[in-house]
C-alpha cells in the first residue's frame, strides 16, 4: 500500500550527547577553565602584591564580605530593592512591548508612522534622559523605575516587531489556503513564529534592565545593589564593593539562565536559534 | 474518461472545474504585462491535468487563480458550476516547498488544515494519523519538520492536503525541489493517491515526463501570447516510462517547446 521510504531523515536533533562523553573533569575544565584561571590570577595579583590588596582584595575577603552582608540581612534588603525596581520596570516593558510589537508588526501603516519616533527614542541614551525623568517624576522610586522601563522597552519592542515582520509569507499563505481568517493566521502562525525573536528581545531587555538599574541606583538612592557598590567605595569597604558587584553578575546570570530555560521549554523546535 | 463530460454539473459529480475567459496581468517595469489571456478550459471531475510551459508563461499564476489566492482581472473560475471567490474547502494546495510549521510535529502539521476548518483537535489528530499512515510516515508522527528529509517533508505536505478531503488537488511544482530518485518515488505516490482518492488533480510542472506520467491531458502555455493548447495523453495506466508510446509522447511534447 505504502511505498518504501528511500530517503532517510536529514539529521537527528542536534545534541551534544551524541559526541563521545568527555571525562567529567576535562569537560568541566574546557568549559570553566578560563574562569578559574581568571580567579587564580586575581588571587595571585592580590596576594603577591602586583596590585594593592586594598584596591583588589583577595577573594576570600570578598566572599567573607558577601557572606556577612547576606547573613546580617543588609545585602538582602539591597537585593530586594533592586529586584523590585528592575522587576516592575521589566514587567511593564514586556507587558507593553510585546503586545505593541505584535500589533505594529502586523499593521504596516502604524509601524511606518511610529518607526521614526521609535528610532529617535531608541537612539537617545536613557541615561541622558534620566535627569529629565528626575525633573518630571522626582528623585524617588518612580523616576528610577521609569528610566529602567524606558531603556528596557525598546529591545523587546523592536525584537517583537522584527519577529512578526519576518514571519514567512509562504506559511501565512498556506494557512490562508486552508481558510484561516486573520485571527487564526495570527494565533496559529504569526505568534508561534515570532516567539524565538521575542526571546532574543527578552534576553536583551533583561540585560539592559540590570545595566540601567545600577546607573539609576547610583543617583539618589539609599538602598539597592547599585547604591551598595557606590556606598562601599565611598566608605572604602572594598571587599563589600566587590561583593555587590559579584551579586550583580550573579543576578544577570540568573536572569539570563531563567530566560534560556524558558526558551528551551517554549521553543524546542528552534533550538539552533537558542 | 469522457463519460463525465456528458453529464455536466450533476450533483454526484464533484470537483469539476471550468475557466471562462480568465485573464491576469502583472505590472512589470512600469507597464502591465499580460500573463494569462482569455483562458477557456473545462476540467472534468476526477481528471488529472498537467500544466506545462516555459518559465513566465503563467503556470503558477493560473494555479493561484484556481486556488483563490489571487483574483483574475477578467473572467472567472467555476467549480461544480459555481463561480469561486477566494479559497474554498473543496480545494487544497500543495506547494513546491512543503510549507510545514516548524513548531508543530508531523502529526499536528497534518491536523492543522482540519483544525482551521473547525474539526476538533482530537478528531483532527485521528484523521491526520490515518493520512500519515497512508503516505508511509507512521513512524515519524512525533518528529519535527527540521528532522525530516525533503521528500519526507513533502509527503507531510501532501498528507496535510489530503486530510481535508478536497475534491480538487492543486499542485504547484510539488516535486521540483526533490532529488531525482525521490522524485520518481513521489510520482508513483501521486499516481496512487490520485487513483485511490478520485480527486481532480491539477498539477503545474516543468518536467514533461512527470506531466505525461501523471496526467490525462497536458495544457501547454506559451509566453508569446499564442493560445494555449491541450494535448490528451491516451496511455494506459499504470504508465511505463520506457514504453514506446510514452517515449513518442514525450518527443511530441518536447517538439512543442522546440526541443528535439
Amino acid at each position: 500500500m505504502t511505498l518504501e521510504i528511500l530517503d532517510s531523515p536529514r539529521r537527528r536533533p542536534a545534541s551534544r550527547r551524541v559526541l563521545p562523553p568527555a571525562p567529567p573533569l576535562r569537560a568541566f575544565l574546557s568549559r570553566y577553565g578560563l574562569v578559574i584561571g581568571f580567579l587564580l590570577l586575581w588571587e595571585a595579583a592580590s596576594r603577591l602584591g602586583w596590585v594593592s590588596a586594598a584596591v583588589l582584595p583577595p577573594l576570600e575577603q570578598v566572599a567573607a564580605a558577601l557572606w556577612d552582608g547576606l547573613a546580617s540581612g543588609a545585602l538582602v534588603d539591597d537585593i530586594a530593592a533592586s529586584l523590585q525596581r528592575a522587576g516592575i520596570a521589566f514587567a511593564a516593558a514586556v507587558g507593553l512591548g510585546i503586545p505593541l510589537g505584535l500589533l505594529m508588526g502586523q499593521l504596516g501603516p502604524v509601524e511606518r508612522a511610529l518607526d521614526p519616533l521609535l528610532q529617535l527614542f531608541r537612539q537617545t541614551s536613557a541615561l541622558a534622559l534620566y535627569p529629565v525623568f528626575i525633573l518630571l517624576l522626582g528623585l524617588g522610586e518612580t523616576s528610577k523605575v521609569f528610566v529602567i522601563f524606558w531603556a528596557t522597552l525598546f529591545p523587546i519592542l523592536l525584537a517583537t516587531i522584527g519577529g512578526v515582520k519576518e514571519v514567512d509569507r509562504k506559511l501565512i499563505e498556506m494557512a490562508q489556503s486552508y481558510g484561516a481568517g486573520q485571527l487564526q493566521v495570527f494565533r496559529r502562525v504569526v505568534l508561534p513564529a515570532s516567539v524565538p525573536s521575542i526571546f532574543v528581545g527578552l534576553r536583551l531587555s533583561a540585560t539592559t534592565a540590570l545595566l540601567l538599574l545600577i546607573a539609576a541606583e547610583m543617583i539618589g538612592a539609599n538602598k539597592g545593589i547599585g547604591f551598595q557598590v557606590m556606598n562601599a567605595q565611598y566608605n572604602f569597604q572594598i571587599p563589600l564593593m566587590f561583593a555587590a558587584i559579584f551579586l550583580l553578575a550573579g543576578l544577570g546570570l540568573a536572569a539570563n539562565g531563567l530566560l534560556v530555560w524558558l526558551q528551551r521549554r517554549l521553543c524546542r523546535w528552534s533550538l539552533d536559534q537558542a | 474518461m469522457t463519460r463525465e463530460a456528458t453529464i455536466p454539473a450533476a450533483p454526484t459529480v464533484r470537483g469539476e472545474v471550468a475557466l471562462r475567459g480568465l485573464s491576469k496581468s502583472f505590472p512589470l517595469q512600469g507597464r502591465l504585462r499580460p500573463v494569462l489571456r482569455d483562458i477557456d478550459l473545462e476540467i472534468r471531475a476526477g481528471e488529472a491535468l498537467a500544466i506545462v510551459g516555459p518559465s513566465g508563461c503563467g503556470k503558477t499564476t493560473l494555479l493561484r487563480l484556481l486556488a483563490g489566492l489571487d483574483t483574475p482581472d477578467r473572467g472567472e473560475v467555476l467549480i461544480d458550476a459555481r463561480p469561486i471567490s477566494g479559497v474554498g474547502t473543496e480545494r487544497a494546495v500543495i506547494y513546491q516547498e512543503p510549507r510545514l510549521l516548524p513548531w508543530l510535529t508531523v502529526l499536528d502539521n497534518v491536523a492543522f488544515g482540519l483544525e482551521l476548518r473547525g474539526v476538533s483537535h482530537a478528531e483532527a489528530r485521528a484523521r491526520a494519523r490515518r493520512q500519515i499512515e497512508l503516505v508511509g510516515l507512521g513512524a515519524f508522527e512525533a518528529a519535527y519538520p527540521r528532522q525530516l528529509s525533503g521528500g519526507m517533508a513533502q509527503r507531510v505536505g501532501i498528507a496535510r492536503a489530503l486530510a481535508v478531503q478536497p475534491e480538487i488537488l492543486l499542485l504547484d511544482e510539488p516535486l521540483g525541489a526533490l532529488d531525482a530518485m525521490t522524485k520518481l518515488t513521489m510520482q508513483e505516490e501521486l499516481a496512487r493517491i490520485w487513483r485511490e482518492q478520485k480527486v481532480t488533480m491539477i498539477l503545474v510542472t516543468h518536467d514533461l515526463e512527470e506531466a505525461i506520467f501523471l496526467a490525462d491531458r497536458v495544457l501547454v502555455l506559451s509566453t508569446d501570447g499564442s493560445a494555449p493548447t491541450t494535448i490528451p495523453v491516451d496511455l494506459p495506466r499504470p504508465r511505463d516510462r520506457n514504453a514506446p508510446e510514452f517515449v513518442a509522447m514525450r518527443r511530441t511534447l518536447m517538439g512543442k517547446f522546440g526541443l528535439h
